[in-house]
């Protein structure tokens, strides 16, 4: 059943680059309005590849993916640039049009979606910026930029046009602890600003626990656990606790399968 | 808007000098002024032998271009070449005009020279040309000089 | 056995990948002339990426127009020369630049300097996720970023040509005119009796029309198709270059055989 209360719906949801090897199966998971979500787990498992099917730029081979209340799996084109203009993605690196500058970058939506004046993207922009912290900075190129204002500069863009839903990838990838603060702290505010819903994909396990209301563990194509942030903290499960923790050895081993040692180490020589 | 000045002030800098460009080609290196197809008319010509001449070879009347040769054909029932030469409207010429074919210096190309006649009517349009002298072809030249030297040196001989 | 066996099946994977990337390339095309309304509707997309590829490209083209017919002037003076008919000087600088020289060493010019330009910026845009993020955006980046580039090179390499042809002219001028001392009158006229503007001009430039399309069109989709990395980048550049180079040339012969068979 839709409800109006979910933004995002995935059901039974399946998929892999190549026939043989699915990257995720058997996912289903619900992010309700207005609330701050993650999706966790370790780099390579499929968080990525499921914020794209979200968004529509990648099909699941099976399985449903509802957004608004609309299956996007089986969108056209036309229908899903729709789709996009009420939700916006901010990507790993922020990817900034380094041929604009920070100005620009921020209006670009305003400019090639609403018909609006130029004054007024003017102020509409120096509002975004603002929000960020980064009103001083309008006219700096992306290349005079630090990572973490990259970053702050990327989130203005993406709010640029008041999106009902925000997805993170790995908002705070490569940041020093003071930008990781700043961006966690917006991702909150913003979010409850303007009325959103955000889902963030990340390993960064304490930033994102101070922040978000619900939290999805994939591993191996799955979902693994669930929970509110104090569950995740309290959590016996031994795969969640060795993320939490950052535990070098547990369900998930430190070693890569191999080879017995023993035979590696002395069978070379009789083979 | 945009920030344009400066950059769009150069790229129309750079169109004008490519359009400047384009337009020394055509009229200080093709001359397009003069090879210009005003109004002309056809006129025609046959040969026993053209030589070397082309498509688009000059007609000339004492040295000035007058025309071009805008056609060449083989009529295969009289075994001549039949030329088509378009005229500029402005030049005209006697009836009895007559053309030859001509080459430019020893190696030069081949060009059709018009020698006006006396008749008080003008050409028209589609007229055909009576009098005409074909190319001279070097071989021939040389056949016939060999020709008449190896006669002379029999004569002498007698 | 197993050996031949990889081998034939290397050499057909190569094929099949290489009429895969033909056909891609070919669809890539269309999609790009489908959205080419919005380069010429935004006409300030594209008078931009007219200044990086034809404004940024004016100096090497202009210098080496100048150089190329100044060679010219001198190795034409000296053969010609033999021949006692050195006052045809002008006609061989203007026709071998107005014909071949002129729109064919401009797009391999251009090709090295407009279109590996062209791949490198599409190519780090894709690697940065620059295109995915336009994307997202629910903005067409063939739209966008890949069609203005396109327009922006095709309308500035006819116009590179040109000046190469006239640079090169008037470098053959200075040489043969100014310094060896041919007479000026004779420069001049007998290249302008023998330069045809139909024949010699016009097709120049429809070449120059078309080596422009190749060249832009393989840029925008060597760096449109480039792997997003570092490695993927710097070897579609390569790649832009060489099958450019190849293209014109093999382009140049096709139109050569069908404008200048058997006329004059």
């Amino acid at each position: 059943m839709v409800t109006a209360d979910n933004i995002v719906e995935i059901r039974d949801l399946s998929f892999g680059y190549e026939e043989a090897r699915e990257v995720l199966s058997g996912i289903n998971l619900v992010i309700p309005r207005g609330k701050v979500v993650a999706i966790m787990g370790q780099s390579g498992c499929g968080k990525t590849t499921l914020l794209r099917m979200i968004a529509g730029a990648l099909r699941p081979s099976k399985g449903e993916v509802l957004a608004f209340g609309q299956r996007v799996d089986r969108m056209s084109q036309d229908e899903l640039y729709a789709l996009r203009r009420r939700m916006s993605m901010l990507f790993q690196f922020g990817a900034l049009f380094t041929d604009m500058s920070t100005f620009d970058n921020v209006a670009f939506q305003m400019r090639e979606h609403t018909g609006l004046d130029e004054p007024l993207i003017r102020d509409l922009v120096l509002m975004k910026l603002h929000a960020v912290g980064l009103r001083g900075a309008a006219q700096l190129m992306p290349s005079e930029l630090s990572g973490g204002m990259a970053r702050r500069v990327a989130l203005a863009r993406a709010i640029a046009l008041d999106p009902e839903l925000m997805m993170y990838d790995e908002p705070f990838a490569g940041l020093d602890p003071i930008s990781l603060g700043v961006i966690g702290q917006l991702v909150r505010r913003l979010n409850d600003a303007l009325g959103a819903t955000s889902i963030v994909v990340t390993h960064d396990v304490q930033e994102s626990l101070k922040i978000v209301d619900y939290i999805y563990f994939v591993a191996d194509g799955r979902i693994v656990a669930q929970g509110t942030a104090e569950e995740v903290r309290a959590s016996r499960a031994p795969y969640v606790h060795q993320f939490v923790w950052g535990e070098a050895d547990g369900p998930v081993p430190f070693q890569y399968p191999a080879a017995d040692y023993r035979e590696d180490l002395l069978g070379v020589r009789a083979s | 808007m945009m920030k344009r000045s400066t950059l769009d002030l150069w790229v129309g800098f750079f169109v004008l000098a490519g359009l400047g460009a384009l337009v020394f080609l055509s009229f200080q290196v093709a001359n397009l002024t003069a090879t210009a197809r005003g109004d002309t008319y056809e006129v025609k010509a046959r040969f026993d032998n053209l030589g070397g001449l082309k498509v688009r070879a000059p007609v000339k009347s004492a040295g000035v271009v007058v025309g071009r040769v805008s056609d060449i054909r083989f009529l295969n029932d009289v075994f001549e070449a039949e030329v088509t030469m378009a005229i500029e409207a402005r030049y005209k010429f006697p009836r009895d005009t007559a053309a030859k074919i001509l080459t430019s210096g020893l190696l030069g190309d081949q060009y059709i020279s018009l020698s006006a006649g006396g008749d008080v009517a003008n050409l028209k349009n589609g007229d055909t040309l009576k009098i005409t002298q074909s190319a001279i072809i070097l071989e021939n030249l040389i056949g016939q000089f060999l020709y008449s030297k190896a006669a002379d040196g029999n004569e002498n001989k007698k | 056995m197993n050996r031949v066996n990889a081998v034939v099946a290397a050499v057909g994977a190569r094929v099949v990948g290489g009429v895969w990337r033909l056909g891609f390339a070919a669809r890539f095309f269309l999609v790009m002339v489908k959205h080419s309304p919005t380069a010429f509707r935004r006409f300030h997309l594209t008078v931009r990426e007219i200044y990086f590829a034809g404004v940024l490209s004016l100096i090497i083209i202009l210098v080496s127009g100048l150089f190329v017919g100044m060679v010219l002037g001198l190795q034409g003076y000296d053969t010609l020369a033999r021949y006692g008919s050195s006052e045809a000087l002008g006609v061989l600088v203007a026709l071998s630049l107005v014909r071949e020289l002129g729109p064919v060493v401009a797009a391999l010019l251009f090709a090295s300097r407009a279109g590996s330009a062209i791949t490198a910026e599409i190519g780090l845009m894709k690697a940065t996720e620059q295109l995915d993020a336009m994307e997202m955006m629910a903005v067409d980046p063939v739209a966008r970023v890949v069609a203005p580039r396109f327009w922006g090179g095709v309308l500035s390499m006819p116009l590179l040509a040109a000046l190469f042809s006239a640079m090169g002219i008037f470098g053959g001028y200075l040489v043969g005119v100014v310094l060896i001392g041919v007479d000026v009158g004779q420069f001049w006229s007998q290249m302008q009796s023998a330069v045809d503007f139909r024949e010699d001009v016009v097709n120049g430039v429809i070449k120059s029309v078309v080596f422009g399309i190749a060249v832009t069109w393989i840029a925008v989709f060597e760096g449109y198709d480039a792997p997003p990395t570092a490695e993927g980048v710097s070897g579609a550049t390569t790649r832009t270059v060489v099958t450019s180079a190849l293209a014109v040339l093999a382009l140049d012969f096709v139109l050569t055989a069908f404008m200048f068979r058997g006329v004059r």
